[in-house]
């Protein structure tokens, strides 16, 4: 056990890493369950798995049957979710603090108790196509799929975390438990615990709940790294609508390369700043952005937003846009290239460097008022670079990136032979900004 | 597990909340919160969409839209500047009957902030290429609305539930309407609003005496006799028969159901019976009964909730769901057996015990931060519930009878009269 900067490490002899960070400001606690699993460690035939699996975590163990699970973190005042991602899948319980026992034993309990009945593996079946053709209902989406999927023809990030409808309607109960069995084990998860609780006996009672849950065989590991990019990639999807988008992504960096700070830098001058903190409640606007003066300004585009995020494997930079009416996605796009080459050519002014600098930290400090902020920091940072100490020091790494970093990123980064373009055309009842297709 | 801070010190009450009305008619309410070294000021000016001719629907929306693009002071590239550029935020919304504002900055950076919030709620200066950019905006926002259905079949449940209720129009207005709207509109409407009835709350690392002094400099020389008072809405007519009306939106994989009801008021005596019921139908663990019963067991819809607004007049009570549209009839028929049963069968003692728990836990999970303990305030002040309201709260909910519960659902769910508006692919019709 260790404690650094206020947080107190243990492993367990089973692998389980155990993170525990006290504070005091409100009777609130959060208890986090990482795994490190998510759409990248699926396979064809099997994509959705993880997203799945998380599903049936919340139908039941023999302790806790589905009908009783639902109502007892409500029942005291508790929040609870989860998420599955591209990297990973995390669990969370926000609880008064006299309460948060709850939340371990019902972590402990489902990490190796869940039941995967075949009937309720059968109704979240469609349950999670419908979740799917929620999204589906949204252009961006829609378009977003193809994008990715023609950046990724080797490595698994090219399908959504959602899974592909014929995997979704294939899959069995035996696929899903195998999974489960596989990733859900100790030696692949962190714990985290932080707010209104008191260390030492949080980890004994920790110790305690997961302390004899076997460790499994180590997990499979993700090999499958995409080649390298070569030349511009198109697609365009064709359907119902009024309204045309654009997107442009560009082959970006894993949160390990050295320059991914760099990049984070240049994205809040491009789009704003943002927080790559799920959790965040905290809002600032874009208006004074490349991108917004570029695209929305000039009455081009309704909206335009820029995207990076924290990945295991380098993943995409992308730049988003609507079309505003009278306009064309070619007159977007065309906009978009103009300000990723004029980064590219090294003219970011020290201004707005200083200026995304200040915004960091202010961000950064908003972010350390919630327990759900902290348990979720922590755990991220031991899950993307298995270290929570990590989380300390990111203000520092955004700090130490120099004008230079940043001009260097955007050569790297914006090169057009390293880009994937992606237009949403509106057909049939278009109001005439359709490209020609119609 | 033991703790050491106690529920007591996390609940805004009198003895923690500084409470000041100023000679203009401003009340002020400052939380001192020195966790974090940020600040959150939220606020309330009365004023909104129902001041709407219907031709103009849609005005106080676009007019809250152009209050951020120019003041005396600053233009509209200078403002986000000045507010970006410390990484902090500033907006200002409009409702049926009041405007809300709420800023986040770091604690040294208040002073500017509200000196900022002071030109935009006072002295915007309506350029006009931004009243055209917006304009676009606002079009491509509603060409949108045009295709997703989880909008369309709120908006068209609106017309139904509210057939001669000003509730009945869009507050983001609509096509013919957006297009007529001139700057002379927008000046217009800016004479309505004053400093009577506004409310200011702020929560952070800021001294009350101090904060109040800066606001002050900002706001206590503002007048407006002509400021007009709060708009209100007259009580709804309960439904007396089922509508039903389908919006197809073709291309669309999934429908939208919204089914309801015009509900209470927030200062309607039964608005907590008639909360804690909705708890019970659509919100409680997975969102409650029509969660149990569409999702779980039917296995038909991501999502099937409830949720009651209240508000300054009587809000909607309304179930919303998501479904496969092969599966439309199915999900609204389980919607309205579930409305039937909570209002025929007494909810069970069990199920009673089960919310009023929930109801009194989350309480303090919404005051971790400031924007939740602002928020909080802000609630309290806006709906004259007094400054003790989270000290009674406990006592208040702990009240609350299965026959109490029971009278709300009777009061406001008519389950042989309804409204329901489904948007989705033909194949949902």
């Amino acid at each position: 056990m260790t404690t650094t900067n206020g947080v107190v490490k243990a492993t367990l002899d089973n692998g389980l890493t155990v993170l525990i960070k006290e504070t005091h400001n409100a009777p609130v606690a959060t208890f986090w369950m990482w795994y490190r699993v998510g759409s990248r460690n699926e396979i064809p035939g099997q994509t959705g798995i993880s997203h799945w699996v998380e599903h049936m975590q919340f139908k039941g163990t023999p302790q806790y049957p589905a009908a009783v699970l639902d109502k007892l973190i409500s029942r005291e005042g508790g929040q609870w979710n989860a998420m599955t991602y591209i990297d990973w899948t995390a669990y969370y319980e926000i609880m008064p603090s006299a309460q948060i026992e709850l939340g371990i034993n019902l972590e402990a309990d489902r990490m190796k108790n869940s039941i995967f009945e075949p009937e309720e593996v059968e109704s979240e079946r469609t349950v999670i196509i419908s979740e799917r053709s929620g999204s589906e209902n949204s252009p961006s989406w829609l378009l977003y799929e193809e994008v990715v999927a023609a950046a990724y023809r080797v490595h698994p990030y090219h399908h959504m975390v959602i899974g592909d409808k014929a995997d979704l309607l294939s899959m069995t109960r035996d696929d899903l438990y195998q999974h489960y069995q596989r990733y859900y084990v100790p030696n692949n998860a962190i714990a985290v615990l932080a707010g209104d609780v008191q260390a030492d006996e949080a980890l004994e009672l920790i110790k305690r709940k997961f302390g004899d849950i076997p460790a499994g065989p180590p997990v499979p590991q993700v090999n499958r790294p995409e080649p390298p990019q070569y030349g511009e990639r198109r697609v365009v999807v064709n359907r119902e609508g009024k309204t045309s988008h654009v997107q442009v992504a560009y082959q970006g960096y894993e949160i390990t390369h050295p320059d991914f700070f760099a990049l984070a830098v240049l994205d809040s001058i491009l789009a704003g700043a943002s927080s790559f903190n799920f959790m965040s409640t905290s809002y600032t606007s874009n208006k004074t952005s490349r991108l917004y003066r570029a695209l929305v300004e000039t009455e081009l585009a309704a909206s335009a937003d820029g995207g990076l995020v924290a990945t295991i494997n380098p993943y995409l930079y992308m730049i988003s846009a609507t079309v505003r009416d009278g306009h064309t996605p070619q007159e977007v796009e065309a906009a978009i290239h103009a300000e990723t080459q004029r980064a590219a050519a090294s003219d970011i002014t020290k201004e707005e460097f200083e200026k995304a600098r200040k915004q960091a930290k202010a961000l950064f400090a908003y972010d350390s008022e919630s327990v759900s902020s902290h348990g979720f920091w922590l755990g991220f940072a031991e899950t993307l670079v298995g270290d929570y100490a990590w989380f300390d020091g990111f203000l520092d790494r955004l700090m130490a990136v120099s004008l230079e970093d940043v001009h260097r990123a955007a050569a790297d980064v914006f090169n057009p032979n390293r880009r994937i373009v992606g237009w949403y055309v509106p057909t049939g009842n278009g109001t005439g900004e359709d490209g020609g297709q119609e | 597990m033991s703790t050491q801070t106690p529920l007591i010190h996390a609940l805004p009450s009198e003895d923690t909340v500084t409470r000041t009305v100023l000679k203009n008619g401003i009340t002020v309410l400052v939380r001192e919160n020195f966790t974090s070294p940020s600040v959150v000021v939220d606020g309330v000016l009365r004023g909104g969409g129902l001041w709407e001719p219907e031709h103009k629907a849609g005005l106080a929306n676009f007019h809250s839209e152009l209050l951020m693009r120019g003041t005396t002071g600053h233009t509209f590239g200078e403002l986000f500047e000045e507010i970006e550029s410390i990484g902090a935020s500033l907006d200002v919304g409009s409702g049926g009957h009041t405007y809300s504002f709420d800023l986040k900055s770091l604690a040294e950076d208040l002073p500017l902030m509200l000196s900022l919030l002071g030109e935009v709620l006072r002295e915007p200066t309506f350029p006009e290429e931004h009243i055209e950019k917006v304009r676009g905006q606002i079009m491509t926002g509603l060409q949108m609305r045009a295709f997703s259905t989880r909008q369309m079949a709120a908006l068209k449940f609106q017309e139904l539930a509210y057939p001669d209720h000003p509730y009945r129009l869009s507050l983001s207005g609509y096509p013919e309407t957006i297009a007529t709207i001139t700057r002379d509109d927008l000046v217009a409407f800016q004479r309505k609003f004053g400093p009577q009835g506004a409310i200011i709350v702020v929560a952070g690392a800021v001294k009350a005496s101090d904060a109040i002094r800066m606001i002050e400099s900002v706001f206590l020389d503002w007048e407006n006799p002509d400021q007009e008072p709060q708009p209100g809405a007259p009580p709804a007519t309960q439904l007396r028969e089922a509508k039903r009306e389908f919006v197809p939106i073709p291309g669309k994989s999934q429908a939208d159901i919204a089914l309801g009801f015009p509900g209470p008021a927030r200062s309607a005596p039964d608005f907590q019976a008639a909360r804690m019921a909705n708890s019970i139908l659509g919100v409680f663990g997975l969102m409650g009964r029509l969660g149990d019963n569409v999702r779980e067991d039917q296995g038909l819809a991501y999502y099937s909730y409830s949720q009651l607004t209240g508000g300054m007049g009587p809000g909607p009570w309304k179930v919303s769901a998501g479904v496969d549209p092969a599966n439309v009839d199915r999900a609204v028929d389980s919607i309205l057996a579930e409305i039937r049963r909570i209002v025929d069968q007494p909810v069970l003692e069990e199920e009673l015990a089960d919310n009023k728990s929930f109801f009194k836990g989350q309480l303090v999970l919404g005051l971790e931060t400031n924007e939740g303990m602002a928020g909080s305030i802000q609630n309290m002040e806006l709906y004259n519930l007094g400054l003790d309201y989270l000290q009674r709260y406990g006592e208040m909910i702990d009240a609350l009878t299965v026959a109490d519960l029971q009278e709300a659902t009777r009061h406001y769910l008519t389950p042989d009269a309804y409204a329901v508006a489904i948007a989705g692919p033909e194949t949902a019709a």
